[in-house]
């Protein structure tokens, strides 16, 4: 889609321009060509998540998804790994596999003419094949089977994709920051995370960035959350009940002070990656889970044991679009839809060998903080449309990031600030710009058929076949 | 009916089964939240799972599964000043299909409805609708009828929603 003139298509000064050092502009948020030049390049040039390997333990299972608005295909083949094609048949572009995930059997079918693909994608079969005998069939691109993507990486059983080819690889892209995926998968005795349960769903009719910012945002939840977390505290203080319940164990954390925010700390990586919580976080006084510990200990050893549960980080975010919560096992994701729309999955694993209570209090969080029905996400989602409303507003176009900003501040080190900083923020857009800009050159043709010249006036248009 | 038929001395009647599960509804869509808590025995559960054809509330994942407690918490924030999700306040209707009773056990006080049923609910000037099965499951605490459990299944519970804010 194409505005009728352009502003930031193939001029990426313009989009260097959407970012100052202590501010960006409110077209990050609000502008449709904004959006679609995140599609095509940002999340293009980033490693993206796309699913997880324990939802295809098998040979033939399948896991589907969209990474910015082109639909890939994952399946576990027969010699046990994991492949990525896109979910398009080579033929004439059927999507191949229509469910969020399931079963394929041996081979892919196609459900339009019947070809059949092989479950890492090649071509295995077209009926009536002998009318493509002498035509060339060998030589098309579309003869070898559905199109891969080359660069995937399963770490940890997470699955990030990259579709473009340049860029960081893997390992530079994340560096230091895969630990809070080490830790939350240390934290299974068996070290190893499994999918399980269906994801909550959650439509947010705003920006997907504000929804990632908001994840290191400790400077809201004791103002947007007074009216679930701090409501909850006090009915629960009307009780004069002294056991714990389980949902205000959650929820009380909410309502800290900015005292412990600025304390516990935020950390940020190169490349857009961040977490809050270093020293401290509201998921460090959680009820022990009985039988928990000693499962642990008998795993790794009592000290091993009492570094991995004693890493309590908050919210680790993953640039360019999830967050993942280690000491709870939480995984939400930020879908973007539009400039203005944001679908938010919110997962939950368990973990390997831990006892069933620990998952029933990875379900309760879930649903109690991620869930349409949260009354915590209506505190949030009402500001975020808020801010996709308000942003239309003249007077000021520029929207502040610059809490505890420093000068000259260099955003590729690794660093532990104060915790009420807005630096992961920052973070986050210097990133932005990097992978927005990465691949967009000044005037280059838009995206689309390559090296077809028009054909001269008079020339005879070539005829379709 | 299905096969739900009252001994002779039931203790409870049919048709009050049924004109409980439309009163309760009614006390929702006039905004008599605090009454209707009222309805919930003891430790009655309010959830909507989150699965089709879901068998456990805690150990799979559930939109809700509140307590009274968290149902209080939930109707004090829907009065809270400072609830700014529900500036306007948001309202809701519910269409209910005749409640079927599909258990009556005197011995287990144990009484079983179930009710298709459509459901809009506002915010601002938006409406989001929903179409879905409640299941009660009732006793007699008192002389009076009391939910032990409300179960709202979704037709579309796999499909993203918006803000859900009052109860179905
Ligand atoms: S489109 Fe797939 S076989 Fe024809
Ligand atoms: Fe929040």
């Amino acid at each position: 889609m194409q505005a009728p003139y352009s502003r930031y298509r193939n001029d990426p000064d313009a989009i260097r321009a959407l970012v100052r050092p202590r501010e960006v502009h409110r077209d990050v948020y609000i502008d449709d060509e904004v959006f679609e030049l995140e599609r095509e390049h940002l999340f293009a040039n980033t490693w993206v998540y796309a699913g997880h390997a324990s939802q295809a333990p098998d040979p033939g299972d399948f896991i589907t998804c969209e990474i910015g608005g082109k639909p890939l295909l994952i399946s576990r083949h027969t010699d046990g790994e994991i492949y990525v094609n896109y979910n398009r048949c080579a033929h004439k572009g059927t999507r191949i596999a229509g469910e969020a995930c399931g079963n394929a059997g041996k081979m892919f079918r196609c459900p339009y003419h019947g070809w059949a693909f092989r479950t890492d994608g090649s071509l295995l079969s077209v009926p009536l094949r002998k009318g493509y005998d002498g035509t060339g069939f060998e030589d098309m691109p579309m003869g070898r089977g559905l199109a891969p993507v080359k660069n995937f990486r399963v770490y940890r059983d997470f699955i990030f994709v990259k579709l473009n080819d340049g860029g960081p690889d893997f390992e530079s892209f994340f560096g230091d920051s895969l630990s809070t995926i080490d830790n939350m998968v240390d934290r299974s005795p068996e070290g190893r995370l499994i999918l399980e349960g269906a994801p909550l769903r959650y439509m947010h009719r705003c920006n997907w960035k504000m929804l990632v910012e908001n994840q290191t945002d400790t400077c809201h939840p004791m103002v947007a959350h007074e009216s679930s977390a701090g409501t909850a505290v006090k009915v629960w203080k009307e009780t004069g009940r002294n056991d714990r319940h389980p949902a205000i164990e959650l929820l009380a954390p909410f309502t800290s002070t900015y005292k412990f925010y600025e304390e516990f700390g935020i950390r940020v990586w190169p490349n857009g990656h961040g977490h809050t919580g270093v020293t401290n976080s509201i998921h460090a006084d959680y009820s022990e889970i009985p039988g928990y510990w000693e499962k642990m200990a008998d795993a790794y050893g009592e000290e091993r044991a009492k570094a991995i549960l004693g890493d309590i980080r908050h919210n680790t975010v993953y640039f360019p679009n999830i967050m993942v919560k280690g000491p709870i096992q939480t995984l939400r994701v930020f879908l973007p839809l539009a400039a203005d729309r944001t679908l938010v999955e919110s997962w939950t694993f368990r973990l390997a060998g831990a006892p069933d209570q620990l998952f029933a209090r990875t379900l309760l969080y879930n649903r109690t903080i991620n869930a349409p029905t949260s009354i915590v996400g209506h505190d949030d989602l009402e500001m975020y449309e808020r801010i996709q409303t308000g942003l239309r507003a003249d007077g000021h176009e520029w929207v502040n990031v610059q809490r505890l900003y420093e000068d000259g501040e260099d955003l590729d080190e690794a660093i532990v600030v104060n915790g009420t900083s807005e630096r992961q923020m920052r973070n986050q857009f210097n990133a932005w710009v990097r992978f927005m800009t990465q691949s967009m050159t000044r005037g280059m043709s838009p995206a689309g058929i390559a090296a077809n010249p028009a054909p001269a006036a008079g020339a005879e248009r070539p005829v379709a076949r | 009916m299905t096969g739900a038929e009252p001994a002779a001395g039931s203790p409870v009647a049919e048709k009050d089964i049924v004109a409980f599960v439309y009163a309760e509804a009614r006390l929702l869509d006039e905004r008599r939240y605090e009454d209707w808590l009222d309805l919930f025995a003891e430790d009655g559960r309010y959830w909507i799972p989150a699965e089709w054809d879901q068998t456990d509330p805690a150990m799979q994942p559930s939109l809700l599964y509140e307590d009274r407690f968290m149902l209080d918490v939930r109707i004090r924030r829907l009065r809270g000043v400072r609830t700014y999700s529900q500036k306007p306040n948001s309202r809701c209707v519910h269409v209910l299909q005749q409640p079927s009773v599909e258990a009556m056990d005197d011995a287990a006080n144990s009484y079983r409805t179930w009710t298709p049923f459509h459901y809009v609910e506002t915010r601002g000037d938006e409406r989001e609708y929903f179409n879905g099965w409640a299941r009660h499951d009732l006793m007699l605490e008192g002389g009076a009828l009391k939910i032990r459990l409300k179960r709202v299944d979704l037709v579309n519970l796999d499909a993203p929603f918006g803000n859900i804010q009052l109860f179905m």
